[in-house]
């Protein structure tokens, strides 16, 4: 009976795809309808094809950890792909007949550029969030997954989203909306994705065996709940045909950046953020085996991270038509935020008190440091650019790109890595990954590969500010704009190629986990039941 | 009174120091006495060995 339902809902799906494909106004909606008739009509086939097979019995005794090992290697997977198109741009920025004149428009800065940015933080950032969440929150909380196949449909449709907003990207499909490019319908299935998680993720708090949520939990669940909001609030919009992928923003002119960078700033400050404390409450206490430093220090650091957060999006509109007592107000804030941010780098890094030693012989723990130290490097940094003279020297330079790179690099990337390390044996049943002289290797060429990336965007960030504001004895400005581009132009291939060494130490982390995954004998050991 | 000028009434002077109060109220409230214990068990959570039963901590 149940499958009968889904074959005619499937089938429904694929036929409004087709017509929809028929009909679409532009060449990303019809390719958008022809995929999502492809997604549909193989859903069919697969439930057409056990109908009559016995309902399968699930083992409901364990952790439900199959997605989570479908999530492990997507993240890879994704920040592969997304290392490599970064990892392009920065090549076409230096060298601009890459951007390849028999493939305009697709293959040109602006179109690809998106594609990188939603690659690394949502594909890279967003799988890496879903599975570990899922990974821990059946850990921290004794129980399985709850709703079944729920986080089956919250990964596949996740992955689905990222497709969408990755092909409409090249296509020309874009809301102009920095991080929150994928039009209308793609934003429409995200919050049903989404919506889908969070009922995931409070389901399985809800049937939990502990009697406390452990406050990786929070940091979650607040990443969770505060997307879904500036994700329903930042895309508002007005399809101009239902058979179209061009929309109208509701809001205009100032409110509209507003709300775009109160998006913007807080999808730094809770998905790369918030989220990712989530992860490192976990994955470094398991890695040293201690618990945190303070457990007060980490409710302190939640509260004040999500009561200060919410407010420092209008650093981003200094000198705009934005009134100053809103920027004063974001620039305040972002100040202020200085101090949970190196609160919470403080609790991670004490953790390790009494396991200093295991710097030396564990490589995932050198990590897990490396992110922790560009986690407060960049947010001492990025409150210091919020006040509104240096905004005046940095902004609209490569120094913001610098700073958004030691952030995500360092911090989100190198925690990821992390994650990645620890749970691919665990997930697998292996003892431990394939070769740590690898995880060794990995570590030296993201480091290496970052800190090219972050002093050449230094340099030049600061180089192009200062060209741009130089005027001479009668008041006119001294260079051209295009003086500050071929002035750039060393600094951008050496952050090409510390992209190149970053790259490289991901596709050896893939090589790894592939090596792990496939060889040596498994183990029982780490593979976890719930508590009864 | 036009709802936005009601709006902003509210969000610069109640909600404010509502908000305020929630604030320094939850990080009182992690600093009452015995919280400690608490604490310490809490941040035993990750480590508690995944392949035996949970011990204290009791139901929810």
């Amino acid at each position: 009976m149940f499958n009968t339902f889904k074959l005619i809902i499937f089938g429904v799906i694929a036929l409004c795809a087709a017509i929809a494909a028929n009909y679409g106004r532009d060449i990303a909606y019809q390719v958008h309808a022809i995929i999502i008739m492809l997604a549909a009509a193989g859903m069919f086939i697969m439930v057409l094809r056990g109908f009559d097979d016995t309902p399968r019995v699930d083992d409901r005794t364990g952790y439900m950890d199959g997605v989570i090992r479908y999530g492990v290697i997507a993240t890879a997977f994704w920040g592969v792909v997304g290392f490599l198109v970064g990892t392009y741009i920065a090549f076409q920025l230096a060298f601009p007949v890459l951007n390849l004149d028999f493939a305009q428009p697709f293959t040109n800065f602006g179109r690809l550029r998106p594609l990188h940015t939603s690659a690394v933080i949502f594909a890279f950032g967003g799988n890496a969030l879903i599975m570990s969440s899922f990974y821990i929150v059946q850990r921290t909380c004794g129980t399985r997954l709850w709703g079944g196949n729920l986080a089956w449909f919250v990964f596949w449709g996740y992955n689905l989203f990222i497709v969408l907003a990755a092909t409409g990207y090249v296509l020309g499909a874009t809301q102009s909306k920095e991080y929150a490019e994928p039009e209308w319908y793609t934003d429409i299935w995200l919050t049903i994705v989404w919506v889908s998680f969070l009922l995931v993720f409070m389901g399985t708090l809800f049937t939990r065996k502990e009697k406390h949520i452990y406050v990786a939990n929070w940091f979650l669940l607040a990443f969770i709940i505060t997307v879904a909001m500036l994700h329903l609030v930042n895309n508002i919009s007005i399809p101009v045909s239902i058979f179209g992928s061009k929309s109208v923003q509701l809001f205009s002119g100032v409110q509209d950046a507003m709300v775009q960078w109160w998006y913007g700033h807080n999808a730094v400050g809770f998905f790369l953020t918030a989220g990712f404390l989530g992860m490192m409450y976990y994955f470094v206490p398991k890695q040293a085996g201690r618990p945190v430093f303070s457990y007060k220090l980490s409710i302190i650091h939640f509260w004040a991270l999500i009561f200060l957060y919410i407010w420092a999006g209008p650093h981003h509109l200094h000198y705009t038509a934005l009134p100053d007592w809103a920027g004063t107000l974001g620039m305040v804030f972002s100040i202020i935020l200085w101090m949970p941010s190196w609160g919470g780098m403080i609790n991670g890094l004490m953790t390790l008190q009494g396991a200093w030693d295991k710097l030396r012989t564990d490589p995932i723990i050198r990590m897990m440091v490396a992110s922790l130290a560009f986690y407060g490097m960049s947010t001492f940094e990025g409150p210091m650019m919020s006040i509104r003279a240096v905004n005046s020297l940095s902004h609209y330079t490569d120094w913001t790109i610098g700073h958004v790179h030691s952030g995500a690099l360092g911090w989100n990337g190198m925690i990821t890595f992390a994650a990645l390390y620890f749970l691919t044996p665990r997930l697998w049943g292996r003892e431990k990954m394939h070769s740590m002289a690898a995880i060794n290797w990995h570590f030296w060429l993201a480091t290496i590969g970052i800190v090219l990336y972050a002093s050449s965007m230094w340099v030049s960030g600061i180089m192009e500010g200062l060209m741009w504001r130089e005027v001479d004895s009668q008041g006119f400005l001294v260079n051209s704009f295009a003086d500050t581009v071929s002035a750039k132009y060393p600094m951008y291939v050496v952050r090409g190629l510390g992209g190149v060494m970053y790259l490289a130490g991901g596709m050896l982390m893939c090589w790894n986990m592939w090596m792990t995954i496939r060889g040596g004998a498994r183990v029982k050991a780490p593979v976890g039941v719930p508590a009864e | 009174m036009e709802t936005y000028t009601f709006l902003r009434y509210v969000a610069d002077s109640w909600f404010l120091l509502a908000m305020t109060l929630f604030f320094l109220g939850v990080i009182a409230w992690a600093f009452r006495p015995g919280s400690r214990k608490t604490h310490d068990d809490i941040s035993q959570i990750p480590l508690r060995e995944e392949l035996e039963t949970i011990k204290k901590g009791g139901k929810k």
